[in-house]
């Protein structure tokens, strides 16, 4: 039924949306921590440089990871001298263009959760004897970490479309870096790509109804667990 | 000791505490004070909660604060158990968990009553497999009593445990606390703006106003002074008495205390116990003869000591000797001309009732 490219296409937009959110849930959670509850100078630097992902067009923070991260770039020259390692045009390195893109979208959510733990629920645990990373993975942690997954879930599917940040920096090269959107793009500007284009755009909204259920259910158990009416 | 002193002013021009105290480091030192006048902050600073602008708090020879020397332990080092008004449970562990958070974080070595025996106590047996959102609120307190105990703390704070219940849920709990109050072996301090709870548990007495400290010591002697507008105004103003139950007949009670005995109809438990009785000021009075005829069988021969000024210029109060024990009487000015009343002279009081709290020692 499908073609193996359009697998191809498939198989990438999820390995690709999947490493994005594992590369920037931890980074995420230390930065909406920061903003949530640090006191220090340059917060509100912090929180725009977090958000431009947002507002700055995707293809010019392509742009920016190609002059940052290219093979003679400041951050790209030593990866390559010292690891070999090469992010432009390959996985990697569309699944970095994702993870900057969606950063925002999990610090927000992050964020979000964090502001609903009860910062008199950590005061009583300082009381009981838990230092600072104990009580941050006992109490803190369990209880933003529907935050957590509501950020996860929205970067997976926002990754899964992602575009411009990834013709960007990782081109367009089928089994490489063509996840979804670069494919149905693709199809478009192929004579005769209009059936592929029609079935592979019917799987990513097969992919993010999917999703979303998937998301909901996981809310619901856990505000279970968590002891909160669901 | 626990020695307390400390100063703090929340924003520029905001509320001022300057507030302290040293209490015995045994027994129940209740912070009693209306709303407002920095009970809680006491509390915040001796836990570690609130930094003050200066301070110096001791355990005995165990230092928690002291800014002169800019030592100031964070909360987690300082072993305060604290009982917040909120509870404050975990609401993803289970009860047991929420129990056992404070224990297993505990030094190795300290001594404390057990989980069992802390679960026996607080009789939270039946609760262990819950989540504390299927608590209900006396419950939760409960929980949040035991979990606060079992930290084996050096010192056990109490913010006003009881003022987020309803009237049920306050008596469903305070009979368990006066249990923990009696088998803890550490100091609490407990805050509180309810007098009955005062009667309840206290041994000694810290009364606030406004930010300071207005007098400190034991109960019995706090309640007995009439100089303090915010005991000696109430209607509840009178005298804390200990007494044991001599006793039971026909529901009838007789309680002894040192210089008489006194009769009610209030469930006191088997004779033999120990409690403590608020004879209230505006439930005493005075006849210079015996009195005949009268209802009420609760007359004692006294010797009046002093006669003190009340709160109501119309009024006064008089201090009462019946043997070693004193009592307080109000009366009008009008009443005290009328009777010619002066000090040394021989009266009966007139006891019209007896309020009874919930502390019990096991009998005598």
């Amino acid at each position: 039924m499908l073609t193996p490219e359009e697998w191809d296409a498939i198989r990438l937009s999820l390995a690709v949306a999947t490493r994005s959110v594992a590369i920037s849930l931890v980074p995420a959670v230390a930065v909406a921590w920061l903003l949530a509850r640090g006191r220090f100078p340059g917060r509100m630097l912090l929180d725009a440089l977090v958000h431009l992902p947002l507002v700055v067009p995707p293809v010019v923070v392509g742009w920016a990871l190609l002059m940052l991260f290219g093979v003679r770039g400041p951050i790209g020259a030593p990866l390559d001298a010292w690891f070999g390692i090469r992010l432009v045009f390959t996985t990697e390195g569309a699944a970095l263009a994702t993870a900057v893109m969606s950063f925002p979208l999990i610090v927000r959510a992050v964020r979000l959760g964090l502001e609903n733990v009860d910062p008199g629920l950590e005061a009583a645990a300082r009381t009981l004897g838990a230092g600072p990373l104990d009580r941050f993975a006992t109490v803190t942690l369990p209880l933003m970490s529907p935050g957590i997954l509501a950020g996860a879930v929205t970067a997976f599917a926002a990754g899964l479309g992602e575009f411009g940040a990834v013709i960007t920096f990782a081109s367009n090269i089928p089994g490489e870096t063509q996840t979804l959107p670069l494919a149905i793009y693709a199809a478009t500007q192929t004579p005769g790509g209009e059936a592929m284009a029609a079935r592979l755009a019917l799987i990513s909204f097969a992919l993010a109804v999917a999703g979303l259920l998937l998301a909901e259910v996981i809310a619901r158990r856990m505000h279970l667990l968590l002891g909160r009416a669901g | 000791m626990i020695e307390v002193a400390l100063r703090h002013r929340f924003g520029t021009g905001g509320f001022a505490l300057n507030a302290a105290f040293s209490v015995p480091a045994t027994g129940v030192t209740a912070l009693f004070g209306a709303s407002g006048c920095g009970k809680s902050t006491v509390i915040a600073a001796i836990a570690g909660l609130l930094r003050p602008r200066e301070g110096r708090v001791a355990i005995g020879e165990r230092l928690l604060l002291d800014t002169a020397s800019r030592i100031c332990l964070p909360p987690e080092a300082r072993r305060c158990g604290v009982v917040f008004q909120d509870a404050r449970l975990f609401p993803h562990m289970s009860v047991a968990t929420n129990l056992r958070y404070g224990l297993r974080r505990a030094p190795t070595g300290e001594q404390g009553p057990g989980f069992g025996e802390v679960v026996e106590l607080l009789g939270l047996a039946p609760l262990l497999d819950r989540r504390p959102g299927a608590l209900s609120g006396g419950e939760r307190q409960r929980v949040a009593l035991g979990r606060a105990l079992l930290a084996r703390p050096r010192l056990l704070l109490m913010d006003e445990p009881l003022a987020a219940l309803d009237a049920p849920r306050r008596a469903e709990v305070l009979p368990f606390l006066a249990r923990l109050c009696g088998a803890a072996r550490l100091p609490i301090l407990y805050v509180t703006h309810a007098l009955d709870e005062v009667d309840a548990l206290a041994d000694h007495l810290v009364l606030m106003e406004a930010g300071r400290v207005v007098a400190h010591g034991a109960v019995e002697e706090i309640s007995a002074r009439t100089d303090l507008p915010l005991l000696s105004a109430r209607r509840d103003a009178g005298v804390l008495l200990p007494c044991t139950v001599e006793h039971v007949t026909e529901g009838v009670a007789v309680l002894g205390f040192a210089g008489g005995t006194l009769r009610t109809a209030a469930h006191v438990g088997p004779p033999g116990t120990r409690l403590r009785m608020r004879l209230r000021a505006r439930d005493v009075a005075v006849a210079t003869e015996e009195p005949r005829g009268l209802s009420t069988s609760n007359i004692l021969p006294v010797t009046l000591a002093a006669i003190l000024d009340a709160p109501e210029p119309a009024e006064a109060f008089l201090r009462l000797a019946a043997g070693p024990s004193l009592l307080l009487a109000r009366v009008t000015r009008e009443s005290a001309q009328r009777l010619a009343l002066r000090e040394g002279m021989p009266l009966w009081a007139l006891v019209k009732a007896v309020t009874i709290d919930h502390r019990g020692g096991p009998p005598a």
